[in-house]
């Protein structure tokens, strides 16, 4: 049976945990109730992905590693997310910023990562490494959920009102530079190829385009053109906003090592 | 919580029909913008325990509703009329449970 490396299921599990938080970060400040309950949904979706992941990795790598010493005792250059999910809920913030949260950005954010996930999950359901794919499958259900959700608002909010298109837009262009790092592979993400448990991710790139342009042509947003730089957040090298995410996710957890209640 | 969504949201009235169950229960109501997204939030606002294999959603708007004032002539009448239960029926053994 041919296992995916470890490395690349913590590329995996990191992505899910790092969203999850970013995400989790509304909870309680959602726009409206119903919505709150909905986000904190899916934050909950992506760190539960994110511990089987951790779980499985733990696992294989022993030496008493367990969910726990993966997700709050590894540093940020550790983390092998990308860089993507680590950015806070917001693009650049202007004078007259009504706060540091913007449900575009978040909304954008969660389309171009799940509108991946659906098909990195979907070819990982098939994998020889027969845990992994059955963290894909269930996790294959749930993305297509928060694909769904994220892609529902991406439309609202560009063929909504004249604010809300511009601020879609807005998170849009921000955004949409950071995937290019979905397109390039990691030493990890290549190992994982070579060994057959996964698919290179560059086959899903049409794909991808395809239900991107999809959602935007109904949202009358405009896809940004780019190129140049690539972030390499999955090769352990983040923003500046990495670090100050996991000092709040890992802080408890390092005060009270092993706490249990 | 900003509250403009809430007026400017139509209610809706949310019924979930559970695994055993054979009919949809009122569980609920929302705010949406469109009735596919007060599906969506019906499902997570009203199934996150596993409490539903069918949702459906309807404007609390297209309800008629029975006036509270009208109680009286509306369902007393109905309350010395016992010969309307099925009670006084003897059931026949080989029909079983009813």
């Amino acid at each position: 049976m041919s296992t995916a490396p470890n490395d690349y299921l913590l590329h995996l599990a990191d992505n899910a945990v790092v969203l999850g938080q970013r995400d989790a970060e509304w909870c309680g400040h959602g726009p409206i109730l119903e919505e709150d309950l909905a986000l904190a949904n899916v934050s909950l979706d992506l760190i539960g992905q994110a511990r089987l992941l951790y779980q499985l990795a733990a696992t294989r790598i022993g030496n008493g590693a367990t969910e726990d010493t993966l997700a709050y005792f590894r540093d940020d250059t550790e983390f092998r997310n990308y860089t993507l999910v680590e950015l806070p809920n917001h693009g650049a913030l202007v004078g007259y910023a009504a706060s540091d949260r913007d449900y575009a950005t978040t909304i954008v954010r969660n389309f171009l990562y799940s509108a991946l996930m659906v098909l990195v999950w979907d070819a990982l359901q098939k994998s020889p490494d027969a845990d992994l794919a059955a963290i894909a499958a269930k996790s294959l259900k749930e993305a297509r959920y928060h694909l769904h959700h994220a892609a529902d608002w991406v439309v609202k909010f560009g063929d909504g009102t004249e604010e809300s298109h511009a601020r879609a837009q807005a998170a849009l262009d921000h955004l949409f530079p950071y995937t290019e790092e979905f397109w390039t592979p990691s030493a990890a993400e290549d190992a994982a190829i070579a060994s057959g448990a996964a698919t290179d991710v560059r086959t899903l790139r049409a794909a991808w385009d395809a239900i991107v342009a999809d959602t935007l042509a109904e949202a009358t947003l405009k896809r940004p053109d780019v190129r140049g730089y690539v972030p390499e957040g999955k090769h352990g090298r983040h923003s500046e906003h990495l670090s100050y995410l996991l000092g709040e996710m890992q802080g408890l957890a390092r005060a009270h090592p092993g706490a249990t209640w | 919580m900003n509250t403009p969504a809430l007026k400017d949201w139509p209610l809706w009235e949310v019924f979930v029909r559970s695994k055993q169950g054979l009919e949809h229960k009122h569980c609920g109501s929302l705010h949406a913008a469109d009735a596919a997204q007060a599906l969506h939030m019906a499902r997570d606002v009203y199934t996150r325990r596993q409490e539903g294999v069918s949702i459906w959603v309807v404007p609390s708007a297209s309800i008629t509703a029975s006036n509270p004032d009208d109680k009286g002539e509306l369902f007393d009448p109905a309350a010395d009329k016992i010969y309307r239960h099925p009670t006084f029926y003897e059931i026949p053994e080989e029909v079983g449970h009813m």
